[in-house]
């Protein structure tokens, strides 16, 4: 095991509970050799950027099904962005209406997956996003 | 500015960076490490150990929480396992000590033990280094808690807090033996549970069986959710910092570890090297078929190899 | 229900089958698949015969409508004589925009409310509450104070109609607040119809509006039945709610376990608080989810019938035949519901309508289509409430009582999940009861497990779901998506404060106090709670108080 793990954080900004999703992916991202660390629920933009900075993660997945992405997701980025963290990738998954997602994508998240979207997907994602930065 | 300036100057970002480093066994990292290993020493380490399910995690919480009272800064590694078969782990201790996340004087770390045995990972005592030198003045250790005997954490930390829960029955029997004798202090968490007291007994009869080094362990019912026990498990812990060093057993068990740490690393970087032979030429490979042939004993195909690397 | 001599006869004929008939057409066409499952996984047979309910005893197993053990349906002539209720869950944004909603809903038929409250309504924040941001009125309406539930209401006669509210944590508060706007509308307590859901177990294990610790979340739900059962007697206390546990993906088998072992948690709380179980036991009610496995989902509802009956008469000795009598409302399962070619998910929601109609369902929400996108439009939620009234009045299964009774086929598999179901709330009752299974993570860890499998399944083509993995097609992102105004969210602030300004605050602290006395004590929160709410004091100052008295619940994550 010399090649190092990707290092995910999972979080869930926001109130609400259904965490389904979210640990779903995390199970596969572990079962794709990831490291990945779970913050459990109601955890605030300042909550998941400063466990990204600690854990000194490569990608920050977020899921969200309240319909407060667009409030919650760019302030997570610009946290981020203001502590020179901007070289982590972020991306989101919920339920995210289409006409969103240009604008989320602007504000800085690299990808949002939406219902139906396979674990497999999310992970040749990250993979291939991972490698190209490093 | 670089990684070494900043985590000098207490930069969390630095100082992150840096554990992954040294955990991935990066060499800059290493050299860091040589140029700021005389600003270690500082912090106090403590280890948190135990059978699952005994709220390590939560009790360290609520201990951070009480020593950031006292304005001290604070590290905490967390160490979860890693799966042997995928190579992946789901670090999740963090869960419990949301509320410290956004602490600015408070470090959390979470650890997979990426195929390393003994109840902490091979980063861990390099991560201890470096938020040593990033200015904790208390580094909590928390253990994988397998139930399995954790012993790494006795050759790490100053003092190790062995954090058991009532209803353990029969375990604690079974698990008395390894746990017995890592433990400077015994915390019977989740107090409130029916069995507590019985559990306590059952250590304080345990101990008073042992011979004590002027130390005799503490035994502590707390509960971190109802944060009842949580100031005496403090004094404690800072108790046994101060016998230890007017006793002059804080330099012996310093001087001890460091010891251990040190033949390890004679040990691994041992391993690198012959690793490295083996892959440039295929002497030592042919040492192991000499063995398995009878034209060799595994003595002098030891003292070969260790001809070989001195090469 | 077959003597020997006839069963003898139809095995043997079967076997006769299976070698000449069967096997000649096995070998030229095999089946689709070798094995064959329900959504739960479960093994089906190719056929199934007298033999597969040969120990099978009508009247013990079955009997009759309205009677013990009710697994033909609670009511003795069932939909022959009332159909179920009709009530689709909807609230968003202010009280206004909600009040609009369900006046039109009442308008197109519906026979009663069903109350979305957005996230930190359901948590006990104000809508100007730090964590609140980005969530108020985003999915539900936001309720801070009986201001905002006297305009929810407005002109909806609350003697006439029967709410439910989706409430768990603070289901105290807003109870209080409806008897309150009730009490200005001159309707007294004893004539409200309804339900609180206020099941906190399923909340730690899987829909996470939690608050308090499991000890005085249990105190403020016993408070609770004992309040309404001497003042609010036709209330239904609590829906001990399946729904969400199948939504965070367990099986049919693990719904009807898991909530039945919450039911038997909240059944002994109030036991062990000193009420006599037949005083609050008839106003239990039980919230299930419709899947799409048509027949399994038909015998999940039987089962579940079934083995509460059991339960009550049999462990707690209930006597009153109301306490061993499952009344539960049914919703369509979001889950199912897919953002790819949405107005398929009409036809999923039409078969889980079938579903929760012959499983005999007192009162049912149909999911809109585009649910997985975002919040139901008006058009959507027509459709979905179309959906009940043609399974109602065009498809004939409401014309006769259970009608799938006596299926070789629905009656072994409602005698296989019973079984199946009561072995998993036996290991349950040996962890220690429901909350120390939570506790434990072992009820998560199941229904992770099965989450993750069905997952797998899917990614590997051996599950289809159309149009997701299979007969999909490239489609235009869909248009006419209902979004909240984000200047609702400063609506809602503005309101709050001037609400701060006109009322008496003075009279707000005094009753405040007063609520924490009681907290602190052992004495019924609920008429605290009530003096308190009738002084406008917030639902977030409430459970301020409530939080510091009984501290918050952390979670337990087991992956």
């Amino acid at each position: 095991m010399s090649e190092k793990p990707i290092r995910v954080l999972v979080a869930k900004p926001g109130l609400d509970g259904h965490d389904r999703g979210a640990k779903v992916i995390a199970r596969a991202l572990r079962d794709a050799g990831m490291e990945v660390i779970y913050t459990g629920l109601r955890q605030t933009p300042e909550q998941i950027a400063a466990a990204a900075i600690q854990e000194d993660v490569d990608v920050v997945a977020m899921s969200i099904l309240s319909g407060a992405h667009n409030h919650l997701f760019p302030k997570v980025v610009k946290l981020l962005k203001d502590q020179n963290a901007d070289d982590i990738l972020i991306i989101g998954g919920g339920v995210i209406p289409e006409d969103d997602i240009p604008g989320l994508k602007e504000a800085g998240i690299a990808e949002i997956f939406t219902p139906g979207t396979s674990t497999t997907e999310v992970i040749e994602y990250i993979e291939n996003s991972v490698k190209k930065s490093s | 500015m670089e990684l070494a300036e900043r985590l000098l100057k207490g930069d969390k970002r630095a100082c992150a960076r840096l554990i992954s480093l040294v955990e991935n066994e990066d060499k800059e990292a290493v050299d860091i490490l040589k140029k700021l290993y005389k600003h270690t020493g500082n912090a106090h380490i403590i280890g948190i150990t135990g059978p699952p399910g005994g709220g390590k995690s939560t009790l360290t919480d609520k201990l951070a929480k009480m020593l950031r009272k006292e304005g001290k800064k604070i590290g905490i590694i967390a160490v979860d396992p890693t799966s042997p078969f995928t190579g992946g782990s789901i670090l999740g201790d963090r869960v419990r000590m949301s509320d410290l996340t956004t602490d600015p004087g408070v470090f959390i770390r979470s650890m997979g033990t990426r195929g390393h045995l003994g109840g902490l990972s091979k980063g861990t005592q390099s991560a201890i280094k470096v938020l040593d030198i990033y200015g904790a003045d208390y580094i909590f250790v928390e253990t994988v808690g397998v139930g399995q005997s954790e012993v790494d954490i006795v050759k790490t930390a100053d003092t190790v807090v062995m954090v058991m829960v009532p209803g353990l029955g029969d375990d604690i029997q079974a698990i008395k033996a390894g746990v017995m004798e890592i433990g400077d202090i015994f915390v019977v968490n989740k107090s409130d549970l029916e069995g507590a007291d019985r559990t306590a007994l059952e250590i304080e009869m345990m101990l008073d069986f042992k011979k004590h080094n002027g130390w005799r362990p503490p035994v502590i019912k707390a509960s971190a959710t109802e944060k009842t026990g949580i100031d005496n498990i403090i004094e404690k812990i800072k108790n046994h910092k101060n016998h230890m060093v007017k006793t002059g057993q804080f330099h012996i068990r310093r001087e001890e570890n460091i010891k251990l740490e040190i033949l390890n690393l004679v040990k691994e970087k041992l391993m690198t090297m012959i690793a490295k032979k083996s892959n440039d030429s295929n002497e030592i490979d042919s040492l192991y078929k000499d063995v398995l042939e009878k034209r060799l004993d595994p003595y002098t195909a030891r003292d070969k190899i260790i001809d070989l690397v001195k090469k | 229900m077959f003597e020997d001599e006839k069963l003898e006869k139809i095995r043997n004929s079967k076997k006769e089958w299976q070698e000449t008939t069967l096997s000649k057409t096995i070998s030229r066409f095999p089946e689709r698949k070798e094995k064959f499952r329900t959504g739960s996984g479960d093994e089906v047979k190719r056929l199934y015969t007298p033999e597969d309910v040969k120990d099978f005893d009508y009247n013990e197993e079955l009997g009759f409508p309205g009677q013990y053990p009710y697994t033909r349906g609670v009511q003795p002539t069932m939909y022959r004589g009332r159909l179920w209720t009709m009530r689709q869950y909807a609230g968003y944004a202010t009280a206004e925009e909600s009040n609009k909603r369900y006046k039109y809903l009442l308008e197109q038929g519906q026979t009663g409310l069903s109350v979305a409250f957005d996230l930190p309504t359901q948590i006990g924040y104000d809508s100007n509450h730090p964590l609140a941001e980005g969530e108020v009125g985003k999915v539900g309406v936001a309720i801070d104070s009986l201001k905002d539930m006297e305009i929810l209401f407005d002109g909806i006669p609350l003697d006439k109609v029967s709410t439910s509210m989706t409430i768990n944590a603070p289901a105290a508060v807003l109870l209080a607040m409806y008897i309150a706007v009730a009490e200005k509308q001159g309707v007294s307590q004893d004539k409200l119809r309804g339900t609180i859901q206020n099941d906190i177990l399923k909340e730690y294990i899987a829909r996470g509006t939690y608050i308090f610790p499991p000890q005085p979340s249990m105190r403020l739900i016993t408070d609770i039945f004992e309040y309404c059962s001497k003042n609010v007697p036709k209330w239904n206390t609590i829906s001990i709610s399946g729904y969400h546990i199948r939504e965070a993906g367990s099986s049919a088998v693990q719904e009807v376990a898991f909530t039945l072992a919450n039911g038997i948690a909240y059944v002994q709380a109030a036991i062990d608080a000193g009420l006599d179980v037949d005083s609050f036991a008839p106003r239990l009610s039980f919230f299930f989810n419709a899947h799409n496995d048509l027949l399994e989902e038909v015998a999940k509802f039987r089962a579940a019938r079934r083995l509460w009956a059991k339960i009550m008469k049999e462990r707690f000795k209930a006597k009153n035949p109301k306490s061993m009598r499952m009344k539960f409302h049914t919703q369509t399962a979001g889950s199912t519901l897919t953002a790819q070619q949405p107005d398929n998910n009409i036809i999923r929601v039409t078969i889980q309508t079938l579903a929760a109609v012959l499983g005999g369902t007192q009162s049912l929400h149909t999911n809109s289509r585009d649910e997985a996108l975002a919040l139901p439009t008006e058009e959507s939620v027509r459709i979905a409430l179309r959906t009940q009234q043609i399974v109602a009045h065009e498809s004939g299964v409401t014309e006769t009582i259970d009608p799938l009774a006596g299926s070789y086929y629905v009656e072994s598999l409602t005698n296989k999940i019973e079984e199946e179901a009561a072995k998993y709330i036996e290991k349950i009752d040996e962890l220690g009861g429901s909350p120390k299974a939570i506790e434990k993570g072992y009820v998560q860890k199941e229904i992770q497990e099965s989450a993750y499998d069905y997952q797998k399944e899917v990614e590997s083509g051996k599950r289809i779901v159309v149009g997701v993995n299979k007969y999909q097609i490239d489609e235009e992102p869909p248009k006419d998506i209902l979004k909240v105004d984000p200047e609702v969210e400063r609506l809602q602030r503005e309101k709050l404060e001037n609400l701060k300004e006109e009322r008496d605050n003075e009279k707000v602290k005094a009753s405040l106090e007063a609520l924490r006395t009681a907290a602190q004590g052992s004495e019924n929160t609920m008429p605290y709670i009530l003096d308190a709410v009738k002084a406008y004091a917030t639902l977030g100052e409430i459970c301020g108080v409530l939080r510091e008295e009984f501290g918050e619940y952390q979670q337990s994550i087991i992956l």
